[in-house]
């Protein structure tokens, strides 16, 4: 079988369809149940923003891998060892170091001074009403740029599945996931998404296990013969060797590290993962979940590393790259050519169940964002009831809905995984200065806060806007204009620097100093978690 | 309501600068910051020297060792150990020097509304 690359006849697949589909079905009708039982008791913001606060540890950390492992961890990764070998391989240990930041220096103080979002903790000691805008428009910029990526994966995914290769098809489907995924959110709130993300989070990691071990078991677990078929099918040695991708210029090398630096500081400033650290009831069961989620989202990546070798060695890179849906389809192609249509079905309905949950997960964030910092905070200046501020957040769910269905037509075609990354280096531009110099730098100050916020975001935006990405390259966005400017594909060796950089700046001239009081408020509550460890009570 | 993470109750009539200022506190966070800081420079130096090794020194890392696995594929993994090494490490150190003493201040500060352990005594995880 080695060195052999078995036809994986995608025209096939199309007679699959509706054992897929069926298997998709089932999933979903499943968690539409649990998702209603879960939301009879949702009747305080409390539930419907932070479950209640009812989740252990583990529970928790499952949905946080849940939350994580998204569209580009299992499509997108894998496709891109698949294609682009070691330096695929890049994004596995980037994703994974980077919860060492969450762990070390944020879950557990971040726990101990918020409530529901991530501007309660960036405002806690700062002026309430600037810094709360700025936290909730980057919040909401983060979860669009996530939501692009996972809109992008649901369509490559269908297109494969159903064969469909026209635009106006692969539309539609998007159409419909987003509506689904609107259903979720408005009827389950916070607790009904986490019980999909725990779900979820198990069949994925199981799924992605039993193809792991498949996969070995065709080399007689030995990686070494594994790597060497992947060899063998690209005729190519460098598919084991860092630089296949990024390694063609200066430019190119400048921005692997770019990418390196955003997927390092991009996940503890993550407002939908940082969210999740509400619903336990304490920092230590934030602790425990964070620890959970490095462990389950470890073995991960690790089989991912096998899968996507895996692929290139089985499928090969010419057929991915060919098939509906190219670079993303590597997992499900292999799926297929492992366990015929039975796998395929049943990784494929994983796969989407994890776009599903991972944007449900990602919208009600936003709408929390919204409703709570911006209409509850701002707009009614305090004085709008619990029953408002959720109904709010639920009209907000629709019309981020609405956005996301329409962006990700767009986004239809990118790696799934690059952009992803964009999400984490506007998130690590925007957040991480902010989140870091509030817990950790007693004379940071509101100006501080605002100018680090506003020009890390604005810089990452901006400079993804003139970057390769969205125009003058072959897999652009737009291809007929070049106005490529910025040179390198991810924005965060530039940004995000800047952002540390303004933050001080900001802090250093700003004339008006914080209330000493408030400072000592949030220091000592963020390390004893006084006040915060008490349970809901209703 | 009386369902936020905050509960003013407890928390209005406390003096934080005063809890801020004790000897206890400024111990803790002396624990708090000893470990994470160096931690957290030691991780990210780690994780940029390897990803500087797959940029800059690829002939390097394409370095055969055991049949086909290279020093890349070998670094690469040890990135995970390492991350797995430190989460664990973490664990233990907060357990045994953090969250006594953390549990502690916190008592003094809400009566005795906590076990030894730093739990809740009453209406907790439902």
């Amino acid at each position: 079988m080695i060195g052999i690359p078995s036809a994986v006849n995608v025209a096939a697949l199309k007679d699959t369809t509706l054992l897929n589909m069926a298997i998709f079905g089932l999933f979903v009708a499943v968690t539409m149940v649990i998702v209603f039982r879960a939301s009879r008791n949702n009747k305080t913001a409390a539930d419907y923003y932070a479950a209640g606060r009812s989740f252990s540890g583990s529970q928790n950390g499952t949905a946080i891998a849940g939350d994580y492992l998204s569209a580009a961890s299992f499509l997108g990764i894998t496709g891109a060892i698949a294609i682009n070998g070691y330096d695929g391989f890049m994004y596995s240990i980037g994703f994974l170091v980077a919860w060492l930041v969450a762990l070390l220096l944020v879950a557990e103080l971040l726990r101990n001074t918020g409530k529901f979002t991530m501007a309660d903790v960036l405002s806690f000691r700062l002026k309430q009403r600037p810094v709360r805008i700025a936290a909730a428009i980057s919040t909401l910029a983060v979860c669009f740029f996530y939501l692009l990526a996972q809109m992008a994966g649901a369509g490559s995914l269908i297109s494969l599945l159903l064969g469909i290769s026209d635009w106006g098809g692969q539309a539609l489907v998007i159409i419909v996931v987003g509506a689904l995924m609107i259903m979720y959110v408005l009827i389950g709130g916070m607790k009904g998404t986490t019980w999909v993300q725990i779900i979820k989070a198990i069949l994925l990691i199981a799924g992605a296990g039993v193809m792991t071990l498949w996969v070995l078991s065709i080399y007689g677990f030995n990686l070494s013969n594994l790597l060497g078929a992947a060899v063998e099918t690209a005729n190519n040695p460098n598919v084991l060797n860092p630089g296949l991708q990024y390694g063609k210029s200066e430019t190119s090398k400048l921005d692997f590290m770019s990418l390196g630096l955003a997927l390092v500081l991009g996940t503890a400033a993550l407002p939908h993962v940082l969210m999740r650290f509400y619903t336990v009831p304490t920092a230590k069961e934030a602790r425990k979940s964070v620890v959970w989620s490095i462990w389950l989202i470890g073995l991960f990546y690790l089989f991912t590393l096998v899968l996507g070798y895996g692929a290139a060695a089985l499928v090969g890179a010419d057929t991915i790259k060919s098939a509906p849906g190219g670079v993303n389809s590597a997992a499900p192609l292999l799926a297929f050519h492992l366990g015929g249509p039975l796998l395929l079905g049943f990784i494929s309905a994983v796969a989407f169940a994890t776009i599903l949950a991972v944007v449900a997960g990602l919208t009600i964030t936003a709408a929390a964002s919204f409703a709570h910092d911006i209409y509850a905070s701002v707009i009614s200046k305090g004085k709008a009831d619990a029953d408002t501020e959720v109904k709010v957040a639920r009209r907000t769910v629709v019309v981020i809905g609405v956005m996301a269905i329409v962006g990700g037509i767009f986004a239809n075609g990118q790696n799934v995984a690059f952009l992803v990354a964009l999400a984490f280096a506007v998130a690590a531009s925007a957040n991480l200065p902010t989140i870091l110099y509030s817990l950790f730098w007693r004379k940071f100050t509101t100006q501080g806060a605002v100018w680090s916020m506003y020009g890390g975001l604005g810089s990452a935006i901006i400079l993804i806007i003139f970057s390769p990405v969205v125009s003058g390259g072959a897999t652009s966005m737009i291809k007929d204009a070049n106005f490529a400017i910025f040179p390198l594909s991810n924005p965060g060796i530039v940004s995000i620097p800047l952002a540390f950089f303004l933050g001080w700046l900001g802090t250093v001239l700003d004339k008006q100093r914080e209330d000493t009081t408030k400072q000592a408020e949030m220091e000592v509550r963020s390390l004893t978690g006084v006040g915060a460890e008490k349970a809901t009570n209703h | 309501m009386g369902n936020d993470a905050q509960t003013p109750d407890t928390a209005e009539s406390v003096d934080f600068k005063e809890v801020q200022s004790t000897e206890r506190f400024q111990e803790l966070r002396k624990r708090h910051r000893s470990f994470v800081f160096p931690m957290a420079i030691a991780f990210l130096l780690w994780y940029f020297a390897y990803v500087l090794l797959a940029d800059y020194a690829v002939g390097f890392m394409s370095t055969k060792v055991w049949g086909n696995i290279n020093i890349g594929l070998i670094l690469g993994l040890l990135q995970f150990v390492s991350t797995f090494a430190i989460t664990g490490w973490y664990v233990s150190y907060s357990n045994r020097k953090l969250d006594p003493i953390a549990a502690e201040i916190r008592q003094g500060i809400e009566g005795h509304e906590f076990d030894k352990a730093g739990n809740p005594v009453s209406g907790a995880v439902k």
